[in-house]
């Protein structure tokens, strides 16, 4: 019903219901309960997929997150396909929909494989080799060609539908692994009463308790005394239990993130279910109780479908009653795979033979095997499997060589030994030792406030893992501030327990160059591949994983990593603790960007800034821009206005009537206190002691180096408070560097500084009616000229609130900048912009701004200067006060360099046709006729074509610029030689009397 | 993440809550416009870069705003110590033996 090789009256869900499900198209029955891969293999479905480089049919390896071969694409609908999910993992659920990877045009003929045929051609290193040279075609042709046939997996080509949570959780003790070892740290934390989360990746806990059919605790099942252990632990308070629940990255500082799969494995989860959900766990004390890995043996055409690890087969047939076969054969260096044997066997499956690479092992499992009447072989190793799309024999051999024997098999199940899982231990900076006995690297020096228990500190037996565990947990709940445990430590009545195996490539695998002894199965690297490394003259094991890409998948090496570093060590000559293991990076399996990324994204990416006045400019159909984090409005097109004809139509009303412009987003601060003075003449370049209550000044604040930072009008309110603006996108940054010298350098001054950049909208109002326009709306203000001349500032009403009035311009008209409170912005807009109807004033946008301050040469800091300018080679010698002893700069700008001839100066520049507007960033030449390259002068920092002037007008920076006015200089183009004149900066009304016009 | 101590706050605050300020003891000079060229350039440029111990400024820019200096080692990124702004540069550090 459920699949021909599922084995009646085993396994652990006989009541469950069916489910249905396809792979490439063809409907089969599962169970709910199964993965897709244990599914699969209850219908005798082996090969699943193709390799990523030779495109070789392959099998199921393994039963969990280790997979390297079953990587499926699950499709939910158009949008949400996810490749590269291991079938291991993917729990089965009805309509589940799965596709195969790497095959074209399917996965039983694929023509890709004819590059496993002509596998010399891609031996190790052949990225390195083949396909640098020439360099050109790395591009245009190897790398869309590689791309294609090697690809793993599709990305879906749609946005990602689902949504994805996130959530952080302090907690005293964090175990990580939910077998027999973390399930007993765990109980034992949790029953002092600290804060318990015990996460495991599996749907269910258990380890390796779901195949240990021998396991006895507290006299029941081993898999059953978990689920009730764990059942226990959910229901305590002081204890979270996360199942599907990865740990996959271990940070500074007990910091773990771990992802929970909340609803992939659910038939049609409901919108209100996240798809996944980010957990930032920061622990007193970790646990680490990771288990461990088992390795394939390493002999030729290893990879065929059927051939699997001893374990995993265990597995399909204990926990979900599945057969891998009805013939299997065995080959092992290690005990384990008896047991596999045993309970098929006992099953009912045939088993041909177990081979097994030792020379005389003994044991009880030995025993047992003999006993049911199972051919066991010693001192032999499988030379080769055959078969393509499904393994049909075992050829066995002497070790030492000899008569070969052919036998026929329908599955291989394979055990070189267990490596324990240090991947977490590793990512916390601990540092692993190589146990020479075991030949396992176990953890060694512990950098961080962790303990790592059973398999995973290569712990053999349930009863010494039960025992360790136990007592880690109470010892990691006692330090992380536990009082006294009053548990009872589980007892283990019956277990299993393993010796070791081996390392590296067993006899069949020789050196025979043509071959494929898989050690690395993701990405295809052969025990050859490895050798040839060393031979090429790799030495650091990081140089062969780099030149073989061993270990390098998204499997991360987890069956491979031991092999490789073993054929390496022993074709260098050297033991495997001088070789070194590669260093473990987060992630441990791969993590969606969807589980990282969250609820940032789209409109949540990042903050999205609006000044009170939007509403406003958006219903007259202003088209804003962004400016940091800012919309400001960019221009407001009337019907049938292009962008040019709507800034000149603007850039002309500001000079001719007047114009309203939100400048809200300008950056404020207020410096307050007694030395609000002396704190202001040590950060800007300008005088300020003698500066008047009401008046203003334009500051200019550099760096300690000397150059321009920032610029702002600074208005004096009182002899204690100054209102100080800056650039919008500086003032996050002038503020951090006012504190910084305030708190550090300068703390002796009694100031306070409070950002009010968003307390106060802006309206500048600017043109020859700019008072006109205000004048009618403000009280207790005289606006005179003589009462309120230009740089001045006013604290008064307008409509009635509050209000900071700065008669100051930036388009070099006369103009004002209203400051209201926030909140009245929007109404004091509309009261100003009904006046100014009157008088025929536009609304102008930052396009228009900008025109209109270049045309009067005022500068933009971050446009016109870079970082490398000075207030001289800005030409604002003026505003540095001569006579100061200190400001911050004062030393820098006076270094050699920065007062030498010939530096880059601003300047103006005008076409030599007026009509052709230059392209801001480009390069400026003396000689247009010299060789290429060119000696560049300078470049052109500000350009815009000009109404006002009836011409274009630019900004540059030009090498002793000030000394070549009236000279022609060059603008080379891709279409043409532009000549332009140096200028004075000032383009409209130079003496400057429209101020006060 | 890194667990930081704000020393005004007294508490552990996660590293996302400050910003890095460059190396701590450096002290600008009450005489600016007088330093020689080479004292800039030591004051300005020059910073120490050592495998170890480093002395630094960090900022609770997402706490208490403040200014504070730090005592790290830059192979484990462990903090041995913070302590407040304008306070002496440790000259026993809590661990080490001397
Ligand atoms: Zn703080």
């Amino acid at each position: 019903m459920s699949g021909a090789f599922r084995i009646p009256g085993a396994g652990r869900f006989k009541q469950a219901k069916t489910a249905r499900f396809s792979f490439d198209g063809q409907s089969y029955t599962g169970i709910e309960g199964d993965t897709l891969a244990s599914a699969l293999l209850a219908n005798g479905v082996h090969l699943v997929g193709r390799s990523f480089k030779y495109h070789r049919p392959r099998g199921i390896l393994s039963a969990g997150a280790e997979e390297p071969n079953a990587l499926v694409e699950i499709k939910r609908d158009a949008a949400r396909k996810t490749p590269n999910v291991r079938a291991t993992v993917q729990e089965l659920y009805e309509g589940l929909d799965a596709q195969s990877q790497n095959r074209w045009p399917s996965l039983s003929f694929d023509l890709g494989a004819v590059s496993d045929v002509a596998s010399p051609l891609l031996s190790a290193g052949f990225y390195y080799k083949t396909f640098m040279w020439p360099k050109a075609a790395w591009k245009s042709l190897y790398e869309p060609k590689i791309r294609a046939a090697a690809g793993l997996g599709v990305s879906p080509d749609k946005p990602d539908p689902d949504h994805y949570s996130s959530r952080y959780a302090h907690c005293d003790v964090l175990v990580l692994g939910g077998g027999a070892a973390g399930i007993a740290a765990a109980l034992a934390a949790a029953e002092t009463g600290v804060r318990v989360i015990l996460a495991d990746e599996q749907a269910e806990f258990g380890g390796s308790l779901r195949f240990e059919s021998g396991a006895k605790i507290d006299g029941q099942d081993g898999f059953a005394w978990a689920q009730a252990a764990v059942a226990k632990l959910a229901a305590m308070d002081n204890v979270r239990v996360l199942p599907r629940t990865t740990a996959f990255g271990y940070y500074a500082q007990n910091f773990i993130g771990l992802v929970e799969r909340v609803s992939d494995h659910l038939k049609a989860p409901g919108h209100d279910l996240a798809r996944e959900r980010l957990w930032q766990v920061r622990a007193k004390r970790v646990v680490l109780a990771s288990g461990a890995i088992e390795r394939h043996m390493v002999f030729a055409d290893n990879d065929r479908p059927g051939i699997m690890l001893a374990g995993a087969a265990r597995t399909y047939l204990n926990h979900y009653g599945v057969a891998v076969g009805r013939n299997v054969g065995v080959y092992t260096a290690n005990d384990s795979a008896y047991a596999a044997a045993i309970d098929l066997k006992k099953a009912g499956v045939n088993v041909a033979a177990i081979v097994d690479l030792r020379d005389n092992p003994t044991g009880p499992v030995i025993d047992e095997a003999r006993a049911l009447g199972i051919e066991v072989n010693f001192g032999r190793a499988v030379i080769r499997a055959g078969g393509k799309l499904r393994v049909s024999s075992m050829t066995v051999q002497p070790k030492n060589g000899g008569g070969e024997r052919t036998i026929a098999v329908d599955a291989i199940l394979m055990s070189a030994g267990w490596t324990p899982s240090v991947h977490l231990f590793s990512q916390s900076r601990g540092k692993v030792a190589f146990n020479d006995e075991t030949k396992r690297f176990v953890p060694g020096t512990y950098a961080q406030d962790c303990v790592s228990v059973g398999a995973c500190n290569g712990t053999d037996g349930l009863s010494a893992t039960v025992d360790e565990a136990y007592a880690a947990g109470a010892k990691a709940a006692k330090d992380a501030g536990a009082k006294a445990a009053k548990g009872n430590k589980p007892k283990v009545d019956a277990s299993e327990s393993w010796s070791r195996g081996m390392l590296g490539a067993a006899p069949g695998a020789g050196p025979d160059t043509t071959v494929k002894a898989f050690v690395d199965f993701q990405n295809d690297v052969t025990a050859k591949d490895i050798r040839q490394a060393v031979h090429e003259g790799m030495r650091s094991i990081e140089h062969v994983k780099r030149f073989t890409t061993n270990g390098m998948a998204t499997d991360q090496g987890k069956t491979s990593n031991m092999h490789g570093l073993a054929i390496a060590a022993e074709t260098l000559g050297k033991a495997i603790p001088e070789v070194g293991l590669t260093t473990f990076r987060a992630p441990y399996t791969p993590v969606t960007f969807g589980a990282i990324v969250s609820h940032a994204r789209g409109p949540l990416f990042d903050p999205t800034r609006r000044t009170a006045i939007h509403p406003w400019a958006e219903a007259q159909g202003a088209v804003f821009e962004d400016v940091g984090q800012w919309k400001r409005a960019w221009y407001f097109p009337k019907a049938g206005e292009d962008m040019h004809a709507a800034v000149d139509r603007e850039c002309v009303a500001v000079r001719k009537t007047a114009g309203l412009f939100d400048a809200s987003t300008l950056g404020k601060i207020e410096v307050v206190g007694p030395d609000a003075a002396k704190f202001m003449e040590l950060l800007y370049t300008n005088p300020w002691e003698k500066l008047e209550p009401g008046r203003c000044r334009y500051g200019i604040m550099l760096r300690e180096d000397g150059f321009i930072y920032d610029d702002g009008v600074v208005g004096r309110l009182a002899p204690d408070r100054f209102h100080v603006t800056t650039t919008t996108g500086g003032a996050p940054r002038v503020m951090n560097h006012m504190e910084d010298y305030l708190q550090t350098e300068f703390p002796h001054l009694n100031v306070w500084l409070t950002s009010i950049t968003e307390q106060w909208a802006v309206i500048a109002v600017q043109g020859p009616k700019s008072r006109d326009i205000i004048a009618p709306l403000v009280e207790g203000i005289d606006m005179s000229d003589e009462a309120l001349p230009h740089m001045s500032v006013r604290e008064g009403k307008i409509c009635g609130v509050p209000t900071r009035l700065f008669r100051m311009s930036f388009t070099g008209e006369r103009g004002f900048e209203v400051n209201v409170p926030a909140d009245y912005g929007q109404a004091v807009w509309e009261a100003l912009w009904a006046e100014g109807q009157k008088h025929g004033a536009a609304a102008y946008g930052t396009e228009a701004m900008h025109v209109l301050r270049a045309e009067k040469g005022y500068i933009i800091v971050g446009q016109d200067t870079d970082g490398t300018v000075t207030p001289n080679d800005a030409g604002l010698d003026w505003a540095v006060g001569k006579k100061k002893a200190d400001f911050v700069g004062i030393r820098g700008m006076a270094r050699p360099d920065l007062v030498a001839k010939g530096r880059k100066q601003l300047v103006g520049l005008k076409t030599k046709d007026p009509k052709v507007v230059l392209e801001e960033g480009a390069q400026i030449v003396e000689d247009p006729k010299q060789a290429i390259p060119m000696k560049m002068i300078g470049h052109v920092t500000s350009s815009y074509w000009s109404e006002n002037c009836g011409r274009s007008i630019a900004l540059a920076l030009v090498a002793g610029g000030r000394e070549r006015m009236g000279e022609t200089l060059y603008v080379p183009m891709p279409d043409g030689v532009i000549e332009v004149e140096v200028t004075g900066m000032v383009f409209f009304d130079e003496t400057g009397g429209r101020l006060n016009g | 993440m890194l667990l930081i101590r704000c020393p005004y706050c007294e508490e552990e605050r996660p590293e996302l809550e400050f910003r890095n300020a460059g190396e701590a003891h450096i002290a600008r000079s009450a005489n600016m416009a007088g330093e020689s060229d080479d004292d800039f350039e030591k004051f300005f440029f020059i910073r120490s870069n050592p495998k170890g111990i480093i002395y630094e400024r960090w900022r609770h820019m997402h706490g208490c705003a403040r200014f504070f200096n730090a005592v790290r080692d830059t192979v484990t990124d462990k903090f041995v110590m913070t302590y407040k702004a304008g306070e002496p540069k440790p000259s026993k550090l809590p661990g080490a033996g001397k």
